[in-house]
């Protein structure tokens, strides 16, 4: 149930359409649901659900323009099958297949892009999928940054998965996988314009593992997302929307690197708002809460979980921050995205 | 992290806030500008305004770099940028900003070079490794990134590099000041003045607010401790009836400032007659423009800018927030026809701006406020 549908008012397509904040809303809310408008598109989830012959199937899709294409933690081709498999999993669903899109620009070593194969294939096995059909197409020096890759996928809904917005209830805890804003500081930090030597990695990995376990928990699990582009606070904004209820965070409780802090610090940038590419977000009810905690740092990827926030009555549909300093305020949706191009 | 969080510790905050209670007087409301958007975005972005008992209203300053550029210079930028063999640089910030006919964001996307830098000495760069383009750098903000400018001049003309130049748009943060003291209907009662400025400029420039307007200033740093503790040091001053300039950021400030970066500036630029503030009109010897023998650096010498005044929007009250006459969310069209991702004003569009601060982060009454949602 969201409250007022934001209008597309712009005459051209900016960056700020891309950054999966207000203006990438209204594009999508304001032209593509509008043109496109079904049932399946709608509830413009990270996976649209549909059911086939008796199945339930996620189905999803996203592309990836990541600049550099190899980056420390990653490249292009891991990026799109763990994100493809990590939308399908926060869906609650178990990944089957994928496909593979790739737009090459004229000049690419085939080197690298034997890497990018290689290290999907490396993804997708540890994902257990199957990247199961694919598309290339190759264009004029100069029309793409080396290569764009686009990937889809298919998973199956196991009977009784019922993640919504809808069900999440006042007095729920909000838990992630671990720490925050790797992948967009990763990024940023990998193209060298901004002179900061910082050994950071990306994060991207699959979470469908962790997905797995938490499900086990059954009703108590209500909603799950991987907080990609815009970060964990453009994911709790959707999802406080949503469910028309207030999320609060405690930001002593936030996992951090002190390299992302650090970074972050410098550049002016709200870890909150970065990108991640191996974590999930879930909200679960409180009594739950400490199992769904000890079941995400039981894997490797899990280790450094927390319990970072409760859902609250009110203010409906705001996020908000409880500060270390012993202040509070709003943590807002995006406007515009101050690291373009990281996944 | 070391260096941030020991100026951010939740039980030194209480402490602090224990000491202002036990400073300020009851029922007596204490109004105190914080003149720096870095203040503002700090006291949001911590939430210091619930740590402070009701008496203590922070009014936010004209101290926004961004928020101060009038509509027809950001106009100039666009045309600058839109010119062929151009490449034009700025600080991020700057490409949202609405001049009469868009923003640079927008000029970016019709086309036009536009690259999002860090630093000066970033688009000086650009031009030594793109001979053929002109690169021009949007210079603003106070003499806090005017010396950052003004290096990057020199280091360009010892280089010879020929196809670089700044558009200069660095402004001063004394005259304002006196425009904000002289308006009519003030009610302001001390002064949290700028850090960072102040490790360029000293203590000195903001001692005329003591003498000829008989009002306590405390130059601050960043940290939202500071903010406190500042505000302790103004309590204070008044409840003692002192009025003195104190420095609570003796950590990096002197009372004579920087007088390297003041070389430089000395060096490259000069006072300008008079500029456009946006919301507070013209005030005489308010700017810096290059001098003359810098000229060949000079954007606004060796390009033809359409130079056009442009009226801020008859709706917004831009300047009456930047005086402190009004709150944000007093202004007529704050959060309605008025929001960052749409600003009207510039008080919208930066971080540091009191609106975008107070939209973004604020919105929060404080237990005893009353604020409309």
């Amino acid at each position: 149930m969201r409250s007022r549908r934001p209008k597309l008012r712009d005459e051209v397509v900016t960056l700020a359409h891309g950054s999966g904040g207000k203006a990438t809303r209204a594009l999508v809310e304001g032209l593509f649901l509008e043109e496109l408008r079904n049932p399946l598109l709608e509830p413009l989830g990270d996976s649209a659900l549909l059911e086939l012959n008796g199945s339930r199937l996620a189905f999803t899709t996203d592309s990836y323009v990541v600049k550099p294409l190899v980056f420390p933690g990653g490249d292009i081709g891991e990026l799109a099958v763990n994100g493809t498999v990590n939308d399908l999993a926060v869906a609650g669903a178990r990944p089957v297949a994928l496909s593979a899109g790739f737009v090459v620009e004229e000049g690419l070593e085939i080197e690298l892009l034997r890497r990018v194969a290689a290290s999907m294939a490396r993804a997708a096995e540890a994902a257990g999928v199957a990247v199961a059909t694919g598309d290339t197409k190759v264009v004029e020096r100069g029309k793409a940054d080396g290569l764009y890759v686009n990937t889809a996928g298919i998973g199956l809904v196991p009977p009784g998965v019922d993640l919504d917005a809808s069900r999440v209830r006042a007095g729920d805890r909000v838990l992630v996988s671990g720490t925050l804003g790797d992948h967009g500081m990763a990024v940023m930090i990998a193209r060298g314009e901004l002179a900061l030597e910082v050994e950071l990695e990306s994060d991207t990995a699959p979470v469908h593992q962790l997905a797995a376990s938490l499900l086990e928990l059954g009703e108590a699990v209500r909603w799950l997302r991987d907080p990609t582009r815009g970060g964990l606070a453009t994911a709790l904004n959707e999802l406080a929307q949503e469910a028309g209820l207030a999320v609060a965070l405690d930001e002593s409780a936030l996992p951090l690197r002190p390299a992302v802090v650090g970074a972050c610090e410098i550049l002016g940038i709200d870890p909150l708002y970065v990108a991640n590419e191996g974590k999930l977000v879930a909200v679960i009810a409180s009594d739950a809460a400490d199992e769904a905690l000890a079941r995400l740092r039981g894997f490797a990827l899990g280790a450094e979980a927390a319990l970072v926030g409760e859902i609250r009555p009110e203010p409906e549909g705001l996020v908000l921050l409880d500060t270390a300093f012993g202040g509070s305020r709003i943590v807002d949706m995006l406007v515009g995205d101050p690291l373009p191009r990281i996944c | 992290m070391k260096y941030v969080d020991e100026f951010r510790d939740g039980e030194l905050a209480q402490r602090l806030a224990h000491e202002i209670e036990a400073v300020v007087e009851p029922g007596r409301e204490v109004k105190i500008m914080e003149v720096c958007g870095g203040h503002t975005h700090a006291i949001y972005k911590h939430g210091v305004e619930h740590l402070v008992p009701r008496e203590v209203d922070f009014v936010h300053g004209p101290g926004c770099p961004v928020c101060v550029i009038p509509m027809g210079r950001v106009d100039d930028a666009i045309a600058l940028a839109e010119r062929s063999g151009v490449t034009f640089t700025t600080f991020g910030d700057m490409m949202r900003v609405p001049g009469g006919r868009g923003s640079l964001l927008e000029a970016k996307a019709r086309g036009a070079d536009v690259r999002m830098v860090y630093s000066p000495l970033d688009a000086l760069e650009l031009a030594r490794r793109n001979p053929e383009r002109e690169v021009v750098f949007f210079a603003i903000g106070f003499e806090t990134t005017a010396p950052a400018t003004a290096l990057t001049l020199l280091r360009a003309r010892a280089e010879g590099v020929r196809n670089f130049s700044a558009f200069c748009n660095h402004v001063t943060i004394g005259p304002p000041l006196r425009t904000i003291l002289d308006s009519p209907g003030l009610k302001l009662d001390a002064f949290i003045a700028p850090g960072h400025v102040s490790t360029v400029i000293g203590t000195r420039p903001y001692e005329f607010i003591v003498d000829e307007y008989g009002k306590p200033v405390v130059v601050t740093a960043f940290e939202p401790l500071d903010i406190l503790q500042a505000v302790v040091m103004l309590l204070r001053q008044l409840r003692e009836e002192r009025c003195e300039v104190e420095n609570q950021y003796t950590r990096v400030v002197r009372r004579d400032g920087n007088p390297r970066a003041l070389a430089a500036l000395e060096e490259t630029m000069e006072l300008r007659e008079t500029f456009e503030w946006r919301g507070l009109g013209w005030i005489d010897h308010s700017a810096l423009k290059l001098r003359p023998e810098l000229a060949d650096w000079d954007a606004e010498e060796r390009f033809e800018l359409p130079g056009d005044r442009v009226e801020d929007p008859k709706a917004c009250q831009c300047g009456e927030v930047l005086i402190g006459a009004i709150k944000p969310w007093e202004c007529r069209v704050f959060g309605t026809a008025c929001t960052p991702e749409r600003p009207i004003g510039t008080c919208m569009v930066s971080s540091e701006g009191a609106c975008a601060a107070f939209y973004n982060y604020g919105r929060l009454a404080r237990p005893h406020d009353t604020v409309p949602a």
